[in-house]
């Protein structure tokens, strides 16, 4: 056990503990207030459970069918050419959609690399410095009722496009 | 643009699967995804009525504000809108604090009441997103985190000679990824402001 996964491990309870703490300093009524808050989270999953089925749905689709698998090959000859591994690009390229997918590449990563390795190191802090862009933007628009996004959309593949070349470069060094 | 994104992403997947791809995983896409999306909001469930609680007696207690007095320096120059709604400022504090501790499960309620608090002082029209929206988004989406716990968990379990060697490279790389994602939406928010 490292000593990072030691200290995260006492952050939760700790937080926990400090806000309890803080509630009774402050003569909150902790109980009454924490079911009345606890009581909201029934209407917020409800009201996201439909936007995820339709999600994670197309994501699964678009995985299934092998279209994913199809872009990724289309674009690998061009990374292949500026040096960038073309095996971290599917996870790049999946993360953006579904977590839980992301994981289960990294983990084949893992195993067929290690993780040690030059591609194991990348592709543990590209999935570790990025976000699931897509989920994100529909569980968050759509609770609010936003259809119209705006820049959220570049904005988030900028920092994605950043975060990735940055990572690259790091891992070059 | 979520309608142009989801018809797509259906429709591309749908068309190719047929034509190039295997029909029969495709059919299993259909029922997967649909029980994985609700095995997982079962799960959020749990986890969310627990923080969303916990974070209502943060809020009474005050533990709020005062992460919120303490960002809003910076807060307010990012989303320059909501420098009146002290609600607003609280939960993108906490959502920023949870995010940067690594707490998942306990930012993603407290950005969704910010979202709520960020619509009632949007002045665009139904249906269009706010400046303010888009940057807590983008900035959401560039990541905060400081010690990726998972990531870690996962290359101890795959035999990791240093399982943590990745938290160095991941700040760098994701405090730059960050700082590019404020920089656009300073721009961005600059511009609208502008006209």
């Amino acid at each position: 056990m490292s000593v990072f996964q030691y200290i995260s491990g006492y952050i939760m309870p700790l937080m926990i503990l400090y806000i309890v703490v803080s509630g009774i300093v402050h003569k909150v009524k902790i109980y009454d207030e924490f079911v009345s808050g606890a009581k909201e989270a029934l209407g917020v999953v409800r009201n996201i459970c439909p936007v995820l089925v339709g999600l994670l749905v197309a994501t699964g689709l678009l995985r299934k069918s092998g279209f994913l698998e199809m872009l990724v090959s289309l674009v690998a000859p061009l990374f292949e050419y500026i040096g960038f591994p073309e095996e971290v690009l599917p996870l790049i390229v999946i993360k953006m959609f579904s977590s839980s997918a992301a994981t289960g590449l990294l983990v084949d990563l893992y195993k067929e690399f290690g993780t040690d390795s030059y591609i194991g190191m990348m592709s543990s802090i590209c999935l570790a410095s990025s976000e699931t862009i897509f989920y994100t933007m529909t569980i968050y628009y759509s609770y609010v009722g936003i259809s119209k996004t705006r820049w959220t959309l570049p904005g988030a593949l900028l920092s994605t496009l950043t975060g990735t070349v940055a990572a690259w470069l790091v891992c070059g060094m | 643009m979520l309608n142009i994104i989801w018809g797509s992403m259906l429709v591309v997947a749908i068309v190719y699967g047929i034509f190039l791809g295997d029909i029969e995983s495709l059919n299993e896409a259909f029922l997967d995804s649909s029980s994985e999306a609700v095995s997982l909001c079962i799960t959020m469930l749990g986890i969310m009525s627990f923080w969303m609680g916990i974070m209502e007696i943060a809020r009474k207690g005050g533990v709020l504000v005062h992460l919120a007095k303490f960002m809003k320096p910076l807060l307010v120059k990012i989303f320059p809108g909501i420098r009146d709604n002290d609600k607003a400022l609280e939960y993108i504090a906490a959502n920023f604090a949870a995010n940067i501790m690594g707490l998942g499960w306990a930012a993603t309620p407290l950005g969704l009441k910010a979202m709520k608090e960020l619509k009632k002082c949007n002045n665009r029209e139904d249906g269009v997103a706010s400046d303010e929206m888009c940057s807590f988004l983008v900035i959401n989406i560039s990541s905060l985190q400081l010690v990726p716990v998972t990531i870690i968990a996962y290359r101890n379990q795959y035999g990791s000679v240093n399982p943590t060697a990745i938290i160095g490279p991941a700040i760098i790389v994701s405090g730059i990824s960050t700082i590019v994602a404020i920089i656009f939406c300073l721009i961005m928010t600059g511009r609208g402001a502008g006209k």
